[in-house]
């Protein structure tokens, strides 16, 4: 496979081909007939699937912190580069995107029936915005693609989402943007600063600006909330929760997939990206860390306890995800190599995990119209397939050994008991109340007796419904019973993540140098040998 | 050379537009009082071109071009307005009160 | 190179993997083929036969070689992460072969025995393919090579034992019993996973055998460390078996079908907090104090359960409470450091409260059918309906006493010599720590309890009148083959039994000396003087013919009346019958001030109403506020607007130029 990749020349067009895939997609299906809008999507997520496939074997643990990429010149007059790649980080959350789009694409099936155009082409806009937040390595291209994932999520929640769909939206829309105009301007302050630093050489490269940006302790506090503030809203952390449930209520099936399963993963990701390695002696100063630490934690326990006493399924998942996310935000921030590999894991488990119990209720929906829990009850007797996949996937979620949940979990509960074992100890305590809120939730829908009439006449899950769920299921025992390839192509990149917040300066393996000179020549290459190539060349270059 | 006289002519035109947009009622005029700013300031560009280089020469074209789009457009808009309203003045049209 | 490599204990993995692809197989019948019955029980039987059968085989390779460590076989790794090593992998010993021989034999019979009970269900092959999963997750449990492989297992029977409590999940409070079961043991649960992270803190690992080894040098004996290590193992072990104060559970588990009561919840899953004790007996060695709650709580909870079971009246409750009752002596084996006490009680209880469920649920059944016979809607389990049962169902009654006088500790059943080896090594330790001489009295007490409410059990069931009631008299039979041809097995085992483990010679304490020896330079020698021996057997046995006696002394089968008329009871009894309404208590001062707390103060208080109608819809109201005001001036004539625009435009310039 790997000679294979090698011979396609994968590692230079890898991650842009999925980058353009996508949009060419959407033009394709706004240029198609209205009824073949679905099955271009389709075709088009599977094949951004495949092309992303390689990225598995393109990717090597061994190699550079970043690779599979490559840079071009943008507007180089202000230091702005097309500048995008890949490490053990953002390769699976560009993985689980590719893995949830066809799947999400599929689930949409049936439930959406208006402007169909509109809504699968927006889908694969937004496929471009979420994989490029994922790959961007230049703060700029960053802020783009943030913002342009934003839009086709408002719009997919305000017009094909529930009753409430518009308050929904602007709430999510205005909430998130808050943040990112706040990181804007961060970024901005970062970008003079380093490029002062840097003897006038201006760049928003993510490299170039973690190696020269060197802040007064102050500024980098203000700096660091405004990264914090943009990223813990779209986590969601408690208290900037509140948009969540309601986003996630309105939107369609899909929508709330995709919300769950890739959108929140963009704030841990920053963290892990941007907020923590550019401000480590922030992040990690002992009063910040207690009150980060302390709201993950308030925020695992809180998620749980509002979550079990929701009356609406999907508003339950809603919370449980602010509870799942909790996990992850603890485990980025007890800076161990078990808790921040758990916290990678519990990003990708809590996609699959909670993305097919959205899948899920969005099926009885489909069938029923409502989601509150108290409408249903014993559909077990009409519906035992969907019964048991609804087990198997709610016991994930609650992090049953031998299911991926539990492979998360533990590990940022190991991780983090090794440095703050009263956080971790707490923590643990959410096992308990994940249980409670979710096995109690689908006892109450499939079990008890079938005593309302309307739910008689259920039908179990259609083919269609099989093809979406079967997969996730596959991940959800893969990744429970044999995740070490998995953690193995994270490792380096947590480890290089942890050593870049814990022990700084250590640029000598990650820096790539943006000068002038070497620039040209560079552009052309993968970031992946510029890397090497760069701290050559630099040798060689006197410094300004 | 002729500075200063091109300079006041042009401060009169500029200043009967303003006159014009703050005074008249009917749209068209006031379309026809905002060329005639643009137009004053394009003439100070032109009388200060010989003094500073060609840069407001230049300028001017790019006024020009702005200028009849804008006319084009504004026309267009006081169109649409008449056949919606059965009027131009704009006493009468205050949609965007708050 | 350990003399098991190469022998039948390679092949151990067969056992788990037999019984569920049995799941795996009945899990497709149950969804194409519900109706295929005879296809269901050869896979479910089969399988799970089959796998004691590779445990004989394992069973006899380890006795044959008798490995002085164990023997690790390591499939992949499971989770690598850093200095964290978690393999996929199974441990064969002395201890955990005692633990699969048990497990797959005392499964093999129950689950011939469902074929008979549950023929009739509809839910036959989802029955059998939740049966075979926890066949499959209890050998994971007993053969795991490290903690977080245990709780593969540890986890996974709780599973199963949640799907087969609520298995008839359209009663709700059988559904319900299910949640409950799963709920309280993953409070146990938190305890199982803190010990973890406090063993891998310390330690460095959570692997069995590197652990134990390192325990001793890398733990100070009786320190805070090992002491917290061993009492949040302690806490696993009270969820998963039942112990004050986490029992509560156990009772409601009785929902499940009878074969599922035998088989999780008395023989084989609750158990499993006593096999984790015995498995890590050197951190509990190591932690004198751990250990003392050990055996303070497995007293407490032995005589507890114990008097509540001397008033319920539904049989398979009063075996309920004998079940939690019991395991408390275990507890008091593992707390008093006679590991292999514990283990033995471990088995002979597998056998002989197997056989007390299952000639429960043979009685269930026959008193089932007839009420289904005549339409009569009648408590099936209520022993105030049985009566003079002995008649009609020999068999049954016959082998449930074989189980009776061996639970009462009556010579020479398994159960005599389990017990005694238990309180006589309590008795051992009260000699040097005063504390012990206080547990073993609780057992004392426990003890006569026991033979008491067994003694009234059978009484009740079996002799006396027959209460069921003319209609339904003509049907009452002994039950099928299938039903009485493993209580009759189990009854041998239990007459034998108790010669795994005679007074002197001792035949498991050796064969389980090869992981307990590390333990006994922490533990104080339990032997006792040949007098002081005697005279406690002698004790023990009078005090168990004694129980007996006085239930057949003072209790009337005669006088009983039926549940619809019996006369309420007051005062003591009333407070027994009631369970000294523990689970009202944790409704009223646990569940429902946190659901309260949850609705009211977090979701309506802090997030509708700090979060979202004061901070995020009130800003919003603020900026909407600000916006009117602001809109005054905006009067939509153009004019206006150039005014200001003006004034603007020429306050900037002189700005600019001043």
């Amino acid at each position: 496979m790997t000679a294979f990749l090698a011979a396609i020349d994968y590692a230079h067009w890898g991650v842009s081909a999925l980058l353009l895939i996508p949009l060419a997609g959407a033009l394709l299906i706004w240029a198609a007939p209205e009824g073949a809008a679905k099955k271009i999507a389709l075709g088009v997520a599977l094949l951004e699937f495949a092309v992303s496939v390689g990225l598995w074997w393109a990717y090597d643990p061994a190699g550079p912190p970043i690779q599979v990429g490559g840079s071009l010149p943008w507007i180089p007059a202000w230091g702005i580069e097309y500048r995008i790649g890949v490490d053990g980080i953002s390769l699976f959350m560009v993985l689980l995107t590719t893995f949830l789009m066809p799947l999400a694409v599929l689930g949409s099936w049936s439930g959406i029936t208006k402007r169909e155009k509109g809504y699968y082409a927006l889908m694969m806009v937004l496929t471009t915005g979420m994989i490029g937040v994922f790959v961007a390595m230049d703060l700029f291209l960053f802020y783009v693609f943030w913002e342009v994932m934003l839009i086709p999520m408002y719009f997919i929640i305000g017009v094909w989402g529930g009753k409430g769909r518009l308050y929904a939206s602007i709430k999510f829309f205005i909430y998130t943007f808050l943040g990112s105009l706040l990181m804007l301007v961060a970024i901005l302050v970062l970008y003079f600063n380093a490029g002062r630093a840097a003897g006038g050489d201006y760049s928003f490269a993510y490299e170039h600006i973690l190696r020269y940006a060197a802040l007064p302790m102050s500024a980098q506090f203000w700096l660091f909330g405004a990264f914090f503030l943009a990223f813990a809203i779209k986590v969601p952390m408690v208290p900037f929760h509140t948009w969540l449930p309601d986003a996630h209520v309105e939107a369609p099936t899909a929508g709330s997939v995709i919300l769950a399963g890739i959108l929140l993963k963009m704030g841990t990701y920053g963290f892990l990206r941007f907020a923590l390695p550019f401000f480590p002696s922030v992040a990690t100063n002992p009063t910040v860390s207690a009150v980060v630490i302390t709201l993950a934690v308030v925020g695992i326990v809180y998620g749980a306890l509002v979550a079990m006493v929701q009356p609406d399924f999907k508003k339950l998942i809603a919370y449980s995800s602010v509870s799942h996310l909790g996990f992850v935000v603890l485990g980025i921030w007890a800076l161990t190599i078990q808790s921040t590999q758990g916290a990678l894991m519990v990003m990708i488990n809590h996609g699959i995990s909670t993305g097919a119990l959205f899948f899920l209720v969005g099926m009885i929906y489909e069938r029923r119209h409502s989601r509150l829990i108290a409408d249903f009850g014993g559909i077990a007797r009409v519906m035992p397939a969907y019964a048991a996949v609804l087990t198997l996937v709610s016991l994930s979620s609650i992090g049953l050994p031998g299911t991926n949940g539990f492979v998360g979990e533990f590990l940022v509960l190991l991780g983090t008991f090794r440095t703050h074992p009263i956080a971790a100890g707490i923590a643990t305590t959410g096992v308990i109340f994940a249980a409670a809120y979710l096995l109690w939730a689908i006892q109450r829908i499939i079990y008890y007796a079938l005593d309302k009439k309307e739910n008689r006449s259920l039908t179990d899950l259609v083919p269609r419904e099989w093809g979406v769920l079967v997969p996730l299921v596959v991940v959800i025992l893969w990744l429970g019973l044999f995740p070490a390839p998995v953690l193995r192509r994270m490792e380096p990149s947590a480890r290089h993540f942890i050593e870049s917040v814990q022990g700084r300066p250590a640029p000598a393996v990650a820096a790539v140098s943006p000068q002038p000179a070497v620039r040209a020549a560079l552009r052309t290459l993968a970031v992946a040998d510029s890397a090497s190539s760069g701290a050559v060349a630099r040798a060689g270059t006197p410094q300004p | 050379m002729l500075l200063g006289p091109s300079l006041a002519v042009s401060a009169i035109l500029f200043s009967i537009g303003v006159m014009g947009v703050l005074l008249r009622r009917n749209a068209i005029v006031i379309l026809m009082c905002i060329e005639l700013m643009l137009n004053a300031v394009n003439l100070t560009f032109v009388a200060l071109s010989q003094q500073l280089g060609l840069d407001g020469q230049v300028f001017v074209f790019f006024v020009m071009t702005v200028a009849a789009a804008e006319a084009a457009v504004g026309l267009a808009i006081i169109i649409a307005l008449y056949r919606h309203r059965d009027t131009v003045n704009l006493q009468r049209i205050n949609l965007l009160r708050g | 190179m350990n003399p098991l490599a190469g022998t039948a204990a390679d092949w151990v993995g067969l056992a788990i993997l037999l019984p569920f692809a049995g799941f795996l197989a009945n899990g497709a019948l149950a969804f194409l083929k519900p109706k295929a019955k005879r296809t269901v029980s050869v896979i479910g039987v089969g399988s799970v036969v089959a796998a004691f059968v590779v445990a004989v085989a394992v069973f006899l390779a380890v006795r044959a070689a008798h490995p002085a460590a164990p023997y690790v076989q390591t499939f992949w790794s499971w989770i690598p992460v850093g200095d964290l090593s978690v393999n996929a992998g199974l441990q064969v010993d002395q201890l955990s072969v005692v633990m699969l021989l048990v497990v797959t034999g005392v499964s093999s019979l129950i689950h011939l025995f469902s074929v008979g009970y549950m023929h009739d269900d509809p839910g036959y092959a989802r029955y059998f393919a939740y049966l075979n999963l926890f066949v499959a997750f209890m050998l994971v449990l007993v053969l795991g090579a490290s903690f977080p492989v245990m709780f593969i297992g540890w986890e996974g029977v709780g599973l199963c034992s949640y799907l087969l409590i609520g298995f008839w999940f359209e009663e709700k409070e059988k559904a319900d019993a299910g949640l409950k079961a799963f709920l309280v043991n993953r409070i146990g649960d938190v305890g199982f996973l803190i010990a973890m992270f406090l063993i891998f803190t310390h330690l460095g690992t959570l692997d069995f055998r590197e652990t134990f080894a390192r325990a001793p040098q890398g733990l100070a004996a009786g320190g805070g460390t090992v002491t917290a290590i061993a009492l949040f193992l302690f806490m696993a072990c009270v969820g998963k078996s039942a112990q004050i104060p986490l029992y509560v559970w156990l009772p409601d588990a009785m929902a499940g079908p009878t074969p599922v009561s035998a088989l999780i919840h008395a023989a084989t899953m609750v158990t499993a907090g006593v096999y984790l004790v015995a498995r890590a007996n050197i951190l509990f060695a190591m932690a004198p104090v751990a250990s003392a709650v050990v055996a303070g709580v497995g007293a407490l909870t032995a005589l507890f359960a114990a008097t509540i079971g001397l008033k319920q009246w539904d049989i398979k409750k009063v075996l309920a409470y004998s079940t939690i009752s019991q395991l408390g002596y275990m507890f008091v084996g593992v707390g008093v450091g006679a590991y292999a006490s514990g283990m033995f009680h471990l088995v002979t209880h597998a056998f002989f409260k197997a056989l007390l469920f299952l000639g429960a649920g043979s009685v269930i059944h026959v008193m089932h059918q007839a009420y289904h016979h005549t339409h009569r809607q009648a408590d099936a389990q209520d022993m105030r309906n049985m009566g003079g049962l002995a008649a009609y169902m020999p068999w049954t009654a016959r082998t449930m006493w074989v189980a009776t006088l061996a639970i009462a500790g009556i010579p020479p059943l398994a159960g005599f010599f389990s017990k005694d080896g238990i309180l006589g090594a309590a008795f051992a330790r009260g000699q040097g720590q005063p504390f012990y001489l206080l547990v073993w009295l609780l057992g004392i007490v426990a003890a006569f309890l026991t033979a008491f409410y067994m003694g009234r059990l059978m009484l009740y069931t079996f002799h006396g009148p027959n209460r069921t009631g003319d209609l339904e008299r003509p049907y009452l039979t002994e039950a099928p083959w299938v039903m009485t041809a493993p209580l009759i097995v189990l009854a041998a085992l239990t007459i034998v039994g108790g010669a795994l483990n005679l007074p002197h010679v001792e035949t498991l304490r050796h064969w389980l000396e090869p992981l307990t020896a590390q333990s006994a330079a922490f533990v104080p020698d339990l032997a006792l003087s040949g007098g002081v021996e005697i005279g406690l057997m002698v004790g023990a046995a009078l005090i168990g013919i004694a129980g007996l006696w006085l239930a057949g002394r003072i209790l009337k089968p005669e006088a009983l009346l039926p549940p619809e008329r019996a006369p309420q009871e007051t005062g003591f009894a009333k407070l027994l019958l009631e369970k000294y309404r523990v689970d009202e208590f944790y409704r009223r001062f646990i569940i429902e001030p946190l659901v309260w707390f949850a609705r009211v103060v977090l979701w309506k208080g802090v997030d509708a109403g700090l979060i979202d109608t004061a901070g995020v819809n009130g800003s919003a109201a603020l900026a909407r506020g600000l916006g009117w005001i602001g809109s005054r001036i905006e009067s939509g004539q153009v004019g206006t607007y150039v005014v200001f625009f003006l004034i603007g435009a020429v306050a900037v310039l002189a700005a600019l130029l001043k």
